[in-house]
């Protein structure tokens, strides 16, 4: 296989490896310049990013991997990153660390010179270590390690000459061995001696990660291996056996133990740290009696001020009030009505369903700008550092619900875009955590889109937004709750890094939001035009006014106009169509205060939108994603009919 | 000098009657021995007790090696619980095999690893041993969880109690491992703590398996 991908002529492949936030993508970036392809990892939904470099007129392709702590991977972005490394043939594999941190990441460097793969270390943020009094000499550690190191700090693209150097001059060199115990060594002999397979991976590194009882590895093996496999199984069996106590801890110390070594002469670290702002606000913010305050700030912010106010508000009216009701649609419709004839394709393109008058201005004028907005504050506050320590701070409500304070990331995230969010729930490690996260990202999570236009509904109603904030946070809180009773599985660990706290740099907010919004339009763009192509073919043949017509006794039932029943049906080809259907309806001046309450709530925790739904069925499976369906829309109604019930009795908002 | 498990049980009894319970003598029968049996005719030879008519009274050099062997029965009725996890009247009858293994400083190495105890199960004092002193002297609490720490102090990772593979395995690629100093900087609502120059939450359950050396 490695000779087959071999292209002496093509492209020579370049990975770049490492633990999360040490800055592979600002040296992914700094390599190749803007034009970056982001995909999905064949077979997977995690993202890799693919880009191109020129040195000494020979083409490099550059892959940024998944951030990952070690070769034996837990979570499915570290079980492709690993992959990478071991499918790819690779020129050179970039192991890049955070010279703060390199005490504690340069026992992966280990693993990988162990794997027999060529590595380059690069020690990046060299120029922060050096601020904080700690220096490392650069040529001793190359001379120890035996690989190119290059010492720098991307950000400023110091040391990025000497990458591109040491990646052109990337050879077939001997890879230095280093040794562990002799009584390891021992036992990684035993396996090494039965496996007669071709691999491109190291015997000995194939070894340990047998002994780690490795599956991939494991079924890796046993393809190449043949009849000879039993014996390699029973070899590490045995030997995994003996150690069965302290295995994974034996093989960590006697890594650590070379990397101290390694180390010795080479690191200097300042006796004391001073403390800077940054650590300050960080116990701010993990603070409950500041961090929660914090937090408040930040929704009210970022979310409500900017992508609320900001984007929803003038952003929206400045694309949908002045460039296309005034400008593009009037142009649209005139010039359709001069050269096509035919009435059913002046619908399909300019009519009330129409292509361009209702899909692309929907996704162009009314979404985009809301979602833009939304993806860069995520993208900002996610650079800043400040998603681990809102996950920190949330783990114990989270706990309640069967999830750990992780999962919030997801959560946020659906507050931007919930198809997104439930590809995301890849990266929480439990299926019973990715079950409870899309459940409540079909339910009570409302997008971006839908959020804007659900604020804007409510915000001319005094108490209205209240009653809607009540209603949602306590369907999340009980059906979290109680769903996590009924599902069976382990009860979820939180563990997570805190990286240090930084300001936002302007380049990486770009390329995120710009990443986001790209994917976001590649993926929702095609089908508000299929929505709207069928909403269309629906208004023709009649089936949308009796689809509509079914609806009208449900809206009864919650005590809404029959003119409702058309949102919610649009409701489901996207969740803005629906609350945007709403507007309409308000604007129109249909709805009282009870009225469009009930109806705001029920449009939130009413089925996700189709695109949602499709993401649901392929991360999760038909059977479960029809069950979260049926149960979303059942629960949806019985709110909404209760709550009209409520708010009638009780006289609040009429 | 080795006494028999017989005769070191007497020492014990003749210890807690005359220190603890304020006697000054038991009788052989109370004892359940006669005064020509070995393990007591031992004992007087090497004058740790002295058989005045029908009773036994403890000499002065009786109570240093009195001491030690209730030190030692009490230690194992802690291992017993703690360690072993047994309880009730197995626990009490497996202690009292148990203790007389414990000579030549194996006492010291039970009494380090259960943390220096002060009490026995049933909340009576162990006395303490030479071990006990050091500890106290150098201040240090020994290994305790992380949990157990105030927020602010620090020291070195002793090991990880955690038995799923894969919880440890998470915590040693994090750089969580023996050796590493640790210093803790809050405890709620998560555990947040450094190792090196990164900056780590956990929650209760995962800082539970964490055991630290205090310095």
């Amino acid at each position: 296989m490695a000779s087959q991908n071999k292209a002496p002529k093509g492209d020579r492949k370049v990975i770049l490896v490492g633990n999360p936030n040490v800055g592979k993508s600002v040296l992914f970036n700094a390599l190749t310049g803007a034009y970056t392809v982001v995909s999905n990892y064949p077979g997977t939904s995690v993202a890799v990013a693919r880009g191109h470099c020129e040195i000494n007129g020979q083409r490099y392709e550059i892959l940024d991997t998944p951030g990952m702590y070690s070769l034996l991977p837990i979570t499915e972005e570290e079980r492709v990153a690993r992959e990478m490394l071991l499918l790819e043939d690779a020129h050179a594999v970039i192991h890049v660390l955070d010279a703060r941190n390199i005490e504690r990441m340069l026992p992966m460097t280990l693993q990988l010179i162990e794997a027999g793969l060529p590595v380059i270390l690069l020690v990046n943020i060299l120029d922060e270590a050096e601020r904080s009094g700690m220096s490392i000499d650069i040529p001793l550690l190359q001379e120890k390690l035996g690989i190119p190191v290059v010492g720098g700090a991307m950000r400023s693209k110091r040391g990025l000459k000497e990458v591109r150097q040491a990646i052109a001059e990337c050879g077939d060199d001997d890879l230095p061995s280093f040794g562990y115990s002799s009584d390891l060594e021992k036992d990684i002999a035993k396996v090494t001696d039965t496996l007669t397979g071709d691999y491109r991976l190291d015997l000995r590194a194939l070894a340990l990660l047998l002994l780690q009882k490795d599956d991939e590895i494991l079924a890796l093996v046993s393809d190449r291996e043949g009849d000879n496999f039993e014996q390699v199984q029973q070899a590490a069996a045995e030997t995994a056996f003996e150690h069965r106590f302290d295995l994974h801890l034996r093989i960590s110390l006697e890594r650590k133990r070379v990397c101290k070594g390694l180390l010795a002469e080479t690191v200097r670290q300042p006796e004391n740290r001073r403390l800077r702002f940054a650590d300050r606000l960080s116990a701010w913010t993990t603070n409950p009696w500041t961090g929660f305050p914090l937090l408040i700030l930040v929704l009210y912010f970022g979310i409500y001020q900017f992508v609320g106010k900001f984007g929803a508000g003038v952003l929206v009216n400045l694309c949908e009030g002045s460039l296309f009701e005034n400008f593009l649609n009037p142009l649209a419709i005139s010039l359709i009505d001069r050269f096509v004839p035919w009435y059913w394709l002046r619908e399909l393109v300019v009519g009330e369903y129409g292509i361009f008058t209702l899909g692309v201005r929907y996704a162009v004028a009314l979404v985009l700008p809301i979602v833009g907005t939304f993806f860069l504050t995520f993208s900002v506050i996610e650079d800043v550092g400040y998603f681990p320590r809102l996950a920190m701070l949330v783990d114990r409500v989270f706990k309640k619900i069967g999830l750990n304070g992780r999962a919030v990331i997801p959560m946020v995230l659906g507050f931007g875009c919930d198809t997104m969010a439930t590809m995301v729930t890849r990266t929480l490690e439990t299926v019973r955590e990715r079950v409870l996260v899309t459940l409540l990202l079909a339910l009570a999570i409302p997008c971006s889109a839908q959020l804007g236009v659900i604020l804007g509904l409510l915000s001319g109603v005094p108490g209205a937004l209240l009653v809607w904030t009540v209603c949602i946070v306590l369907i999340f809180l009980l059906v979290g709750f109680l769903s996590a009773q009924v599902l069976p599985g382990e009860r979820p660990m939180f563990y997570m890094e805190l990286p240090p706290m930084r300001l936002p740099q302007f380049h990486n907010v770009l390329v995120k939001t710009m990443t986001r919004m790209q994917w976001y339009f590649l993926e929702i763009f095609p089908l508000f035009i299929i929505a709207s192509v069928l909403l269309w073919a629906g208004k023709m043949t009649g089936a949308l006014e009796w689809l509509v017509r079914g609806m009208t006794p449900v809206m009864g039932m919650l005590g809404l106009p029959e003119e409702a029943s058309a949102a919610f049906i649009f409701g489901f080809f996207r969740r803005d169509f629906g609350a945007a259907g709403l507007y309409d309806l308000q604007e129109a001046g249909l709805l009282t205060p009870v009225q469009l309450t009930v109806a705001a709530v029920t449009m939130t925790l009413f089925v996700p939108c189709i695109a949602q739904f499709l993401m649901m069925k392929k991360e999760r499976g038909w059977k479960v994603s029809l069950g979260i369906f049926l149960f979303v829309t059942v629960l949806a109604f019985s709110v909404g009919w209760s709550l009209n019930i409520f708010l009638l009795f009780t006289g609040i908002l009429s | 000098m080795q006494n028999s498990s017989k005769a070191e049980d007497i020492l014990e009894a003749l210890w807690i009657a005359v220190v603890e319970e304020g006697d000054n003598s038991i009788s052989l029968q109370d004892l359940q021995v006669s005064v020509d049996d070995q393990p007591l005719v031992e004992l007087a030879e090497q004058a740790l007790v002295e058989v005045k008519g029908a009773r036994v009274y403890l000499r002065h050099e009786g109570r240093m090696e009195g001491q030690k062997v209730v030190r030692r029965h009490r230690l194992s009725e802690r291992l017993m619980m703690d360690i072993f996890d047994l309880k009730g009247a197995n626990a009490n009858s497996k202690a009292c095999e148990f203790e007389h293994l414990l000579n030549e400083g194996i006492d010291t190495k039970i009494c380090t690893l259960l943390n220096h105890p002060t009490t026995c199960p049933h909340g009576k004092a162990i006395p303490p041993g030479p071990c006990c002193f050091e500890a106290r002297k150098k201040g240090g609490a020994g290994v305790v969880s992380l949990t157990e720490l105030k927020v602010g102090e620090s020291g070195e990772i002793a090991y990880l109690s955690t038995e799923d593979p894969k919880k440890m395995q998470k915590l040693m690629s994090m750089g969580v491992l023996p050796g590493s100093s640790i210093r803790l900087s809050r405890t709620f609502p998560a555990y947040i703590f450094h190792v090196g120059n990164s900056e780590f939450a956990v929650d209760e359950q995962l800082a539970q398996e964490i055991f630290v050396r205090q310095s």
